[in-house]
């Protein structure tokens, strides 16, 4: 148990502080990644811009050094396709960490990125400040028995030269006090009565029942093992945005979640932004977070879920508001095809694809991410891989290689064929 | 007092030398309370170690990020069988063994009520476990049996329905821990049966060994909860087979209710495993104390306390399932509520090593690692109370350490030091001081490491039940940790086997009552003849053996 608390005193608390995150914020994001060997192919650098401008800070937005200066731009999403473009060239910058079998992983945040207590939205930034008032009673707490028991175990061993002498002899038998008994039950009793009303509080502030003012309205729909996300009424003329597995909201203004499952729990927990909240078939639940700053926030699917539980990843980019307005406008409207890739677009109709898959204009299939703009994204498989042509080309040959046991069958496609998809999808921008 | 005069030669009694198969035979058709005790110790404890292997391959596979040690589909069923197996396969059995072994010989009875249905309880549980386990087995054979139960130990709806639980591996689940509750409440009707109507002369019920309260309260506990778990089942059972829609929100079944079902069964169960383990700390710290335990009365009166809030507070497992704010409120405050009484026995326990002559025998060390645990287990229990603390920490990594303080270092603690100090009675042999330390020492350590960073990578965002996680996220250090710490468990708890077999097979005669104690199992011989007592004794205080020890200063002036 000692060792227990001198491994909070020493190891843990430099990494759950927030203030100690501060140290991470030096590095730029990008020095942690090297180019890996999947995508140095040709066949990847030629969809990438060779005009490629240095990226972004999409590391964790509590790690920029200078958050609240004026200018968010160094630190922001894309604001338009030009940027998106180059946001897409992360996937030449990822981390050098696989595993035999997998194909590269998406850009990583370093450590800290899920922390609880990084909070960067009112709800997160509440339970945070709960949380050390809860921690330090607790602490202290511990620290009084603990130190006693150890008191107690020091002092009242029995010594053995002592133990000859007081053979006959037992200690003297106490066999209880009402008074010391009563403080032992009436002082926990006040400490649990504050903690709840200080519970109490937050969650009167955490928990609404009604949308901030001006709130962002986006449902929120756990599949098995994916993430859907709609924006039913935000562009106010009827049109309604779909998209899959990355969220992005606007910097500073309330985003209200309404959660449901298309088949069982789930639970979507984005710790900086907020606290879990499952998502249970046939129910609607809520919850609501404000991004402080502009950047990637991570998180996953918190309930378990069935086989790719692990790979129900969840990633928020929130964006000034004026990028997020272009990039719903931009959303909302068809990709533009390029003219080399019809026969691709061709194939993607007249295979099974378009059972589960809908690309606006082309196909309407509701059981897995929609595709409109699919390209206009970082990873695929809800984020267990970076957006590349190579990834998306292993993705469509076989999913199961890649998420095993996910609901996507291998078409058995030929390389021709492969080809033609993954140059279609690649353009929907 | 003439009553509690020591008859060890009668003590091997029937069985004689007659050979293996009569012996195996003498074993199986037993109603003995006392074999049937050792029995489900026995059996209990062989679960444990499957568990244990389920547990060492899940460290393995989590030891990096995107391991790919196991497949995603094995890994979640290794997580559903060991939490299944040490719930109700290894927690209940033992702890309701030691139940069974102990309670008539503390309150002075030959047997318990009905000594049948305590066997036939055991051989349910017997038979549900291997039918649980037959899952293993069952899938290769038969098309579509499935193979072992994958979606939890909680197996929420509709994860469990026919459309995401194809074969049979959830009706196994079902089935299986439906047979081995059954068993359960039997040998919680015989435990109230007994404890009611079987106690010797002068043992009122306030004069009762501690740990008899607590098995009182374990049974009444599981009568009241139990029952829930199993017509839950029955219900998801007949979703399963027979086309009905309790938990089906397709139609218009509730996924909620499961959860409402399961955990109103659910937390209940986990005091079910908690109280027995204060029992032997109740039994243990003062013998070894050389005190009286401090404050009987409000012991008593903080276990009874524990059984009523414990049925109301289910729903701080649900916190994050979207309840009201109200419904949040009410919970969070039964759950602060229940850390009251648990407190106070902590105290309790304290006052009662002030002032003593604290003897650090192995159970001795065992019961100090289980208090010094269980104070970090329910504080971090009292941070999950807290609601929106919870929003954050509820199914995170923060989670499993922290009920693995509670169940391990509190519950399993506790059973090894249950071992350690009852072995003799059952055995007439002391198992080997050194080797005991040892186990404790390298178990701790072990312990230690692989459950406290847990709460740190809980802390930094990690959701359990994941089979592989991200790298770079700052859990890949707490990870490692975590699993260098399992072998020094598995060496931990290969050094008690050893020890166990050992003594077993070398161990020298210890005498009747080699801890020098006071309550009525050690006014028997060692081990007790079936018949437990020849003359039923007569109680005349709490502390029997002390009057008779202490004829100048009974006890009984006191109460």
């Amino acid at each position: 148990m000692l060792l227990g608390a001198l491994l909070v005193l020493l190891g843990a608390l430099p990494v759950v502080l927030p203030g100690a995150q501060a140290a991470d914020a030096a590095a730029p994001g990008a020095s942690r990644v090297t180019t890996s060997s999947v995508d140095s192919t040709p066949a990847a650098r030629a969809v990438s811009d060779p005009a490629r401008k240095p990226l972004p800070v999409i590391c964790a937005p509590g790690l920029a050094p200078n958050p609240d200066a004026g200018d968010a731009r160094g630190v922001r999403g894309p604001r338009d396709l030009r940027d998106m473009r180059d946001m897409r060239d992360m996937r030449d910058m990822r981390d050098n960490t696989t595993s035999p079998g997998m194909l590269d992983r998406p850009p990583s945040s370093g450590a800290g990125v899920t922390a609880i207590f990084g909070a960067d939205s009112p709800p997160s930034e509440s339970i945070r400040q709960l949380a050390w008032l809860v921690l330090g009673i607790c602490a202290g707490i511990f620290m009084i028995v603990e130190g006693l028991l150890i008191v107690a175990v020091i002092r009242f061993r029995r010594r053995r030269q002592a133990a000859q002498a007081a053979q006959e002899h037992e200690p003297t038998q106490l066999y209880g006090s009402n008074p010391i008994e009563l403080a032992w039950t009436i002082v926990p009793l006040l400490i649990v009565f504050v903690l709840g009303l200080v519970t109490i509080r937050t969650i009167r502030e955490v928990q609404l029942t009604e949308p901030p003012e001006g709130s962002l309205r986006v449902q929120v729909i756990g599949h098995q093992w994916w993430w859907e996300y709609r924006f039913p009424d935000e562009l106010g003329d009827g049109r309604e945005v779909v998209t899959a597995n990355e969220l992005v909201v606007p910097v500073g203004r309330p985003v209200w979640l309404e959660l449901e499952s298309a088949d069982v729990v789930h639970s979507w927990w984005v710790p900086r932004l907020a606290g879990k909240t499952d998502c249970i078939p046939a129910r609607t639940n809520v919850t609501w977070f404000q991004a402080r700053r502009a950047g990637l926030y991570l998180g996953q699917c918190a309930e378990y879920c069935g086989t790719q539980h692990a790979n129900m990843l969840l990633r928020v980019t929130a964006v000034p508001p004026d990028d997020f307005r272009a990039w719903l406008e931009h959303q909302a409207t068809p990709a533009v095809v390029d003219a080399g890739v019809d026969e691709g677009q061709r194939l993607f109709a007249a295979l099974a694809c378009l059972n589960c898959h809908a690309i606006d204009g082309v196909s309407a299939g509701m059981f897995g991410p929609n595709l409109s703009h699919l390209a206009s994204r970082e990873t695929i498989g809800s984020g267990i891989v970076p957006l590349t042509r190579a990834n998306l080309r292993a993705w469509i040959a076989d999913p199961q290689k890649l998420k095993i046991g996910c609901n996507m069958p291998s078409l058995k496609l030929d390389d021709r064929q492969l080809d033609l998809l993954t140059d279609y999808l690649m353009t929907l921008r | 007092m003439s009553t509690l005069t020591s008859h060890t030669a009668q003590a091997n009694d029937s069985i004689g030398d007659r050979g293996l198969m009569a012996r195996l035979h003498q074993w199986t058709v037993t109603v003995d309370h006392k074999r049937l005790g050792i029995m489900y110790v026995g059996s209990g404890l062989l679960f444990f170690v499957i568990a244990g292997i389920q547990a060492t391959l899940m460290r393995l596979q989590l030891i990096a990020p995107v391991n790919d040690f196991l497949t995603p589909d094995t890994f979640n069923r290794l997580f559903t069988m060991h939490g299944t197996t040490m719930v109700f396969l290894v927690g209940m059995p033992v702890l309701l063994g030691f139940g069974n072994y102990l309670v008539p010989l503390m309150i002075g009875a030959r047997d318990m009520a009905f000594p049948r249905l305590n066997a036939f309880g055991f051989w349910l549980f017997i038979f549900g476990g291997l039918l649980l386990y037959y899952s293993y087995i069952g899938s290769a054979g038969l098309y579509g049996a499935g193979s072992t139960p994958d979606a939890g130990w909680f197996m929420y709806a509709p994860l469990t329905s026919r459309t995401f639980s194809r074969g049979n591996a959830t009706d196994y689940w079902i089935l299986g821990i439906m047979v081995s509750g059954f068993g359960s409440m039997t040998t919680a009707v015989n435990l109230v049966a007994t404890i009611f109507s079987m106690r010797c002369p002068g043992m009122t019920l306030m004069r009762m060994p501690l740990l008899v309260w607590m098995m009182i309260v374990v049974a009444v506990l599981i009568l009241a909860v139990m029952p829930v778990l199993t017509a839950a089942q029955v219900m998801l059972l007949f979703d399963r087979s027979m086309g009905a829609h309790f938990f089906d929100p397709q139609h218009d079944g509730s996924a909620l209710l499961w959860q409402h079902l399961f955990w109103f069964f659910g937390h209940p169960e986990v005091y079910i495993l908690i109280l027995p383990a204060f029992g032997f700390i109740s039994e243990i710290v003062p013998v070894f104390s050389r005190k009286v335990i401090f404050g009987y009365p409000l012991m008593v009166a903080a276990t009874v306390a524990i059984c009523f809030i414990s049925l109301g507070v289910w729903a701080h497992h649900m916190f994050v399932a979207g309840l009201s704010p109200f419904l949040n409120a009410l919970f969070a405050a039964s759950t602060f509520l229940i850390s009251v009484p648990t407190g106070i026995k902590i105290f309790n326990w304290l006052g009662t090593m002030w002032g003593g002559r604290i003897r650090f025998d192995v159970p001795m060390l065992f019961a100090t690692g289980f208090l010094s645990l269980f104070i970090f287990g329910g504080l971090t229990g009292i941070m999950l109370a807290v609601v929106p603390f919870d929003w954050q920490l509820s199914d995170s990594y923060f989670v499993v350490g922290h009920f693995h303080y509670v169940l391990i270092g509190g519950t399993l603690f506790g059973i090894f030091g249950a071992i350690f100090y009852w072995f003799p009675k059952a055995f007439g042999k002391k198992l080997d001081e050194r080797l005991g330390k040892w186990t404790f020492w390298i178990f701790l350590i072990g312990f230690t490491l692989t459950f406290f960073p847990m709460h740190i990578s809980g802390m930094l965002g990690m959701p359990r039940r994941i089979y592989t996680y991200q790298p770079d996220r700052g859990w890949e250090l707490w990870n490692l940790i975590s699993t260098i710490g399992v072998p020094l468990q598995i060496l931990g708890v290969l050094i008690l086997v050893w020890n166990i077999l050992r003594t077993l097979v070398r161990g020298k005669p210890c005498g009747d009552d080699p801890w020098d104690a006071w309550t009525l199992e050690w006014a028997t011989s060692s081990p007790p003849p079936e018949w437990n007592f020849h003359e039923i004794p007569v109680c005349t205080s709490r502390r029997p053996l002390w009057d008779l020890k202490h004829p100048d200063d009974p006890d009984e002036h006191y109460e």
